[in-house]
């Protein structure tokens, strides 16, 4: 099933008189299920087409259909009720909540759905679970490493079951072990969870990860192609 | 999301950052606090006012003479003189003002009393047998002096317990003779200690008959006051208006406007005193409400940089599917929970203050000092301090709810 079209999405930000296009007018779909990375390098618009896809910013033109309907005809309370159902989001900087422990972090979208209150605990634990941090659920982030921060946050990415996950640069800020972890754990929701997956990344063997890779430079695609040097999902996952 | 999630994310936000909440509200605790405190203040020095007054009975009428003071520049004292003994006489007569009790004339004045070689200076307060009874004073030892001392000018007085306690220390003073202006007074009666009340210390106070005062101690003819009591208090209007009468026909006076003498009720004093402390009260609120006003500004600061701060979270909770609306509820909520938590700690400060400085004045003055707490006052303070936190906790949050997730998550 098509869950994402991207038709001629073009972006531009005006900044006084200077109009810079981070993108130029990008076509293209993602089917449910898949594990596609974003790739291209720092300015080549790849953040830009994330923040698009996620309902996080609207196009300046051009159309993209979520599940069949237009993003143009969401409101912003509708984006912002569709970003808590369908969409996880997991930052390269974690963007956890300091001085709060990881079971309340992993809550945080439960508290905006409407998802009943009973189920919240039992979700954030199975979430939490998925991601092999059920020994540290009353730790707060300080005290936790990179990788397992970054556990966290795909934790919270899952609690409420989303379509899709959005990870950019998810490694970014972690040593290459941790990063690993990170990457396998993405992979093991794509191929056992099933969940379609968006990864941005400017590294090439992060990348190897997903299934398909769509190139960016200079805000247009250059290259949409399938991987063809898959890595197999790592099997550290508790 | 639910009021009570709202609730408590408000309380986590500002359990994460305790100490500068802690010194957020401060302005509006001492504001709420110092509004608490002087209106307390101002209701004891109320009450004690009212109570002093009362202690004079709410019957008691007051005839004063002269006219009644219509600017500062007037001369009430024209008709100083002007109340005599046929007015007493004449109110005294039962046909003229049935509803008159205990009528007594006052005579007053600073004088010295000598005993030995202790002399002290202390008022000299001359009146009728029912005098006693208007003012509620009690004796220690001895008796009051009587019918029969007044009729005759006897050379009788009845001592105030800080008389005898400087001119006769632990010695006894009963039938012990005290020298006022060259007269020999027989001290027949002492006081029983009573402290300052509204008019009179009666602690420092001779008294004498009132005729005695007249002929021997002031030499005048006329009287400094008359005091008569109306049976009940409904009778009051009914009463002052035949006193009036009788003293109109006495002086001849036809036209209400040139009156010699004026008449006051205890009513009307109460009312006074009461708009004067409570004009009092007001200025003072008014003055403490200012620091309200620049505790609600440090509120709006502070929250301003809470926001800016916390521009990555606001992101954050936006990506995760906060609306708008939940983002100003949530900051709103914080700044009305810190003016709350704010108003409620200034109202326990301020009562505390003052409970303990009506405690002080109670024991280290005369004064019988009640604490009185303001439910109204308090009542006000906690409304204006929420009130405060939603005038000047909105701005900042409306900033928050407006930041773009997107500008918001990048945001170092």
């Amino acid at each position: 099933m098509r869950l994402i079209e991207a038709r001629n999405l073009e972006k531009t930000y005006e900044d006084g008189d200077v109009a810079t296009h981070a993108l130029r007018g990008v076509s293209f779909s993602i089917d449910q299920g898949e594990f596609v990375a974003v790739m291209g390098p720092s300015g080549s618009g790849k953040s830009t087409l994330l923040h698009l896809l996620g309902f996080l910013d609207r196009p300046t033109r051009g159309a993209y259909f979520f599940e069949g309907k237009n993003r143009n005809d969401y409101t912003d309370d509708e984006s912002a009720r569709i970003r808590n159902e369908k969409l996880g989001f997991v930052f390269q900087t974690f963007n956890l909540l300091p001085r709060t422990s990881v079971l309340e972090n992993v809550k945080l979208p439960l508290l905006y759905s409407d998802v009943p209150e009973k189920e919240w605990d039992e979700r954030a634990h199975s979430a939490i679970a998925d991601v092999g941090l059920s020994h540290r659920i009353s730790h707060e982030p300080s005290q936790l490493s990179g990788g397992e921060r970054q556990r966290v946050a795909i934790a919270r990415a899952l609690v409420t079951k989303p379509e899709v996950i959005f990870a950019d640069e998810p490694t970014g800020n972690l040593d290459s072990m941790s990063g690993k972890q990170v990457m396998g754990l993405l992979q093991a929701l794509n191929e056992k969870g099933g969940h379609t997956i968006v990864l941005i990344t400017h590294e090439t063997y992060t990348a190897r990860h997903a299934r398909r890779a769509l190139y960016i430079k200079d805000g247009n695609i250059e290259k949409d192609e399938m991987i063809s040097e898959h890595l197999a999902a790592d099997s550290f996952i508790k | 999301m639910t009021l009570t999630h709202t609730i408590r994310t408000a309380l986590t936000g500002l359990h994460t950052n305790r100490l500068r909440s802690l010194l957020t509200i401060l302005g509006i605790v001492i504001g709420v606090a110092a509004i608490i405190l002087i209106v307390s203040l101002g209701k004891g020095a109320q009450s004690l006012i009212l109570d002093q007054i009362q202690g004079m009975g709410p019957r008691t009428i007051v005839v004063i003479p002269g006219r009644e003071p219509t600017g500062p520049t007037d001369a009430a004292q024209i008709f100083s003189d002007s109340l005599k003994v046929g007015d007493l006489a004449a109110l005294k007569r039962q046909v003229n003002v049935p509803g008159a009790q205990n009528i007594t004339p006052i005579l007053f004045g600073g004088e010295t009393a000598a005993y030995k070689n202790d002399t002290f200076r202390m008022t000299i307060f001359g009146g009728d047998t029912t005098i006693f009874n208007v003012f509620d004073i009690d004796l220690a030892e001895g008796v009051f002096f009587s019918a029969n001392d007044v009729r005759a000018s006897a050379s009788v007085a009845v001592i105030g317990a800080k008389v005898k306690e400087e001119l006769f220390g632990e010695r006894q003073a009963i039938g012990e003779r005290i020298r006022v202006k060259g007269r020999n007074l027989r001290v027949i009666g002492v006081l029983s200690r009573k402290g300052q009340t509204a008019f009179f210390n009666f602690d420092e106070m001779v008294m004498v008959p009132y005729t005695t005062a007249a002929n021997y101690i002031f030499g005048i003819k006329y009287f400094h006051r008359l005091i008569l009591q109306a049976e009940t208090e409904m009778d009051i209007p009914r009463t002052v208006a035949d006193v009036e009468r009788v003293l109109r026909d006495q002086h001849g006076i036809t036209d209400p406007e040139k009156d010699d003498f004026f008449v006051e009720t205890q009513a009307d004093l109460a009312d006074t005193l009461s708009i004067i402390t409570d004009a009092l009260t007001l200025f003072l609120v008014s003055v403490a409400a200012v620091s309200l006003v620049v505790g609600g500004i440090g509120i709006m600061n502070i929250m301003f940089v809470s926001v800016t701060e916390r521009t990555r979270e606001i992101g954050l909770r936006k990506a995760l599917g906060a609306t708008r609306r939940e983002i100003l509820t949530q900051f709103l909520f914080e700044a009305i929970i810190l003016t709350g938590i704010g108003g409620i700690a200034g109202i326990i400060l301020g009562a505390l203050v003052a409970f303990a400085s009506a405690t002080a004045i109670s024991h280290l003055t005369e004064f019988h000092w009640t604490f009185v707490f303001p439910f109204s006052a308090a009542l006000i303070g906690l409304v204006v301090s929420a009130g405060i936190g939603i005038i000047f906790g909105y701005y900042p949050a409306r900033d928050a709810a407006q930041k773009s997730p997107m500008e918001a998550l990048r945001y170092e």
